[in-house]
């Protein structure tokens, strides 16, 4: 090896130590933002290694690309943290596409040497199905959670068998590439049906459902980069596929194991039609309140805990609800926030908006410690979740979320549920929480009722 | 490269499992930002310039990486920065 061929595989190897530290550092809040330093000076390190690279001739497009990427970049870091998920499923996407170009200029340029070793093509064929596959599908979510495209799910007879045939003659095309590599016009055809069925896939796919896909698509893009590191021979892009890739399916499992379902029921199931046949209807009657009724609850109770849904990322809401918590601590109420895991549309959704409204983090309480202090707790205040506190899922066998860990909040004194109106949740089951007696429904846009109930109890403050 | 590619998945699952549930949209997004490191073939495929054809689609290659690592570590910090302790009562 040459001196410039060691520095570069000595700054791989410093990358790949930075990046496992930084993830290691966000095991705490506190030092969490260290793992983003030591992430950039990985990046950095392996970078320079790279452009030290005998075999880069021109630097003019890198240089080009470069100034394009970070003026995408920056905007796209500063969306609003409601708008996070798109943001996340939009990165996926490129993470694919650029799996996806890498391969297919590998391909070519292989070919056309006469270098496609069958190692090759197996690479090659794994890393752009998986690219191509994340980088349609992640921009059917992000166009489903920024609702471009409908967010119910679009379903018709026989998806899952269209669907799986295309991928089975793509890694059919595949493997007849292995003997006979120099079928080039196999390739295209790959491309295309790879980019049709991440389309598919994500079709029949609802907004409730988001959390786990935009997991899966996160280790489909890890595993894309992983692919990648195999055509290339490079091991710091095997490391941090796999980094990137054992993320998204830790996630994906988290995700998954919090609404009792599998992998094939959530890519196949088409959970969240409405559900035909379900027990009629019968006419009961819910008793509705006033932001006035709802502070005076709040006031008198000695716990509360607040169990915000993704209608508070809707409303933008997080800022009233911090405003409650100070009203409330203030008055020495302990207030706590119960977080189920599959709230919002991502993963940790709910910490992120509650973190920007600045309620600090030892307020924010994961499902199966809050399940605990509930039978204890005075008052449960619903902020736009639905199924996760729908008590079906403990006792109903018949109903679709049966067996799904929930927070408990039927299980306080009081109950008080924000929501816009009586019409069902997103799964379209009827919840009974909202027909107890000991529960208050507050209905209206969360961010007017909340901020309603925040002046009650401010002007009950000045007397 | 197989065991390259074991070790890094065995100790991925044992540091992220570490992770603060707090943390999993950084996570997501920090994760999304270190495999950008993609950048690094890329780069290699749009600076040998071997064919006009690979020079465009690495290039291309290069912009979604970058994309990917300027906006996932600016956001990732952007967010962590709001996570913070209760401030100690006066």
């Amino acid at each position: 090896m040459t001196y410039a061929e060691h520095l570069t595989q000595a700054s791989y190897l410093a990358a790949a130590a930075l990046f496992i530290m930084s993830l290691r550092w966000l095991s705490d809040p506190k030092t969490a933002r260290r793992g983003v330093g030591a992430g950039v000076a990985g990046m950095a390190a392996a970078i320079v290694g790279t452009l030290l690279h005998p075999e880069i001739v021109n630097y003019t497009w890198i240089v080009v690309a470069c100034v394009i990427g970070t003026a995408i970049g920056v905007p796209l870091s500063r969306v609003p943290l409601t708008a996070v998920p798109q943001r996340t499923a939009l990165s996926h996407a490129f993470g694919g596409l650029a799996a996806g170009l890498v391969g297919t200029a590998k391909y070519f340029l292989w070919l056309h040497d006469g270098e496609l070793t069958t190692f090759r093509m197996a690479a090659i064929g794994t890393e752009v199905i998986l690219g191509y596959v994340t980088l349609t599908g992640s921009l059917m979510a992000a166009g489903k959670l920024q609702e471009i495209i409908p967010t119910r799910p679009i379903t018709y007879r026989g998806q899952n068998l269209v669907n799986l045939s295309l991928l089975a003659i793509a890694f059919g095309a595949v493997v007849l590439l292995l003997f006979r590599p120099d079928l080039w016009v196999l390739f295209p055809a790959i491309i295309v049906l790879s980019l049709v069925f991440g389309v598919l896939l994500i079709m029949p796919i609802g907004g409730a459902d988001m959390p786990t896909v935009i997991s899966l698509l996160n280790a489909y893009a890890g595993l894309a980069a992983v692919a990648m590191g195999f055509v290339l021979e490079n091991k710091v892009l095997i490391t941090a596929g796999a980094l990137d890739g054992s993320s998204g399916l830790i996630l994906s499992i988290i995700m998954c194991r919090a609404m009792n379902r599998s992998f094939t029921n959530v890519l196949f199931g088409a959970f969240g039609q409405v559900q035909a046949g379900a027990a009629a209807t019968e006419a009961r009657t819910v008793k509705s309140g006033t932001p006035r009724d709802a502070a005076d609850l709040l006031e008198n109770a000695s716990r509360v805990v607040i169990v915000p849904g993704y209608g508070m990322a809707v409303a933008q809401a997080q800022h009233r609800v911090k405003e409650i918590y100070d009203q409330l601590t203030k008055r020495g109420v302990d207030v706590k926030f119960a977080i189920h895991p599959v709230a919002g549309r991502m993963p940790g959704h709910m910490n992120v908006l509650l973190a920007e409204a600045e309620v600090p983090y030892e307020a924010l309480i994961e499902m199966d410690e809050i399940n605990r202090d509930l039978p204890q707790t005075d008052v449960v205040l619903v902020v736009g979740a639905n199924d996760v506190v729908n008590p079906a899922a403990r006792h109903d066998a018949k109903s679709p979320i049966y067996g799904m860990p929930i927070i408990d909040a039927d299980k306080a004194r009081f109950v008080i549920a924000n929501k816009r109106s009586m019409n069902p949740g997103f799964a379209g089951i009827e919840n009974e929480l909202y027909y107890a007696e000991n529960t208050l429904m507050l209905f209206g846009d969360a961010k007017s009722v909340l901020g309603e109930v925040v002046k009650a109890l401010a002007g009950d403050a000045a007397h | 490269m197989a065991f390259v590619f074991l070790l890094a998945t065995f100790v991925g699952f044992q540091v992220i499992q570490n992770v603060s549930r707090l943390l999993h949209t950084p996570l997501m997004s920090l994760t999304n930002a270190i495999s950008a490191i993609a950048v690094v073939g890329s780069i290699i495929i749009a600076g040998e310039q071997k064919s006009t054809f690979s020079t465009i689609l690495g290039t291309i290659a290069v912009a979604a990486s970058v994309t990917n690592i300027v906006s996932g570590f600016l956001i990732t910090d952007r967010m962590l920065k709001m996570f913070r302790e209760r401030k100690p009562r006066s």
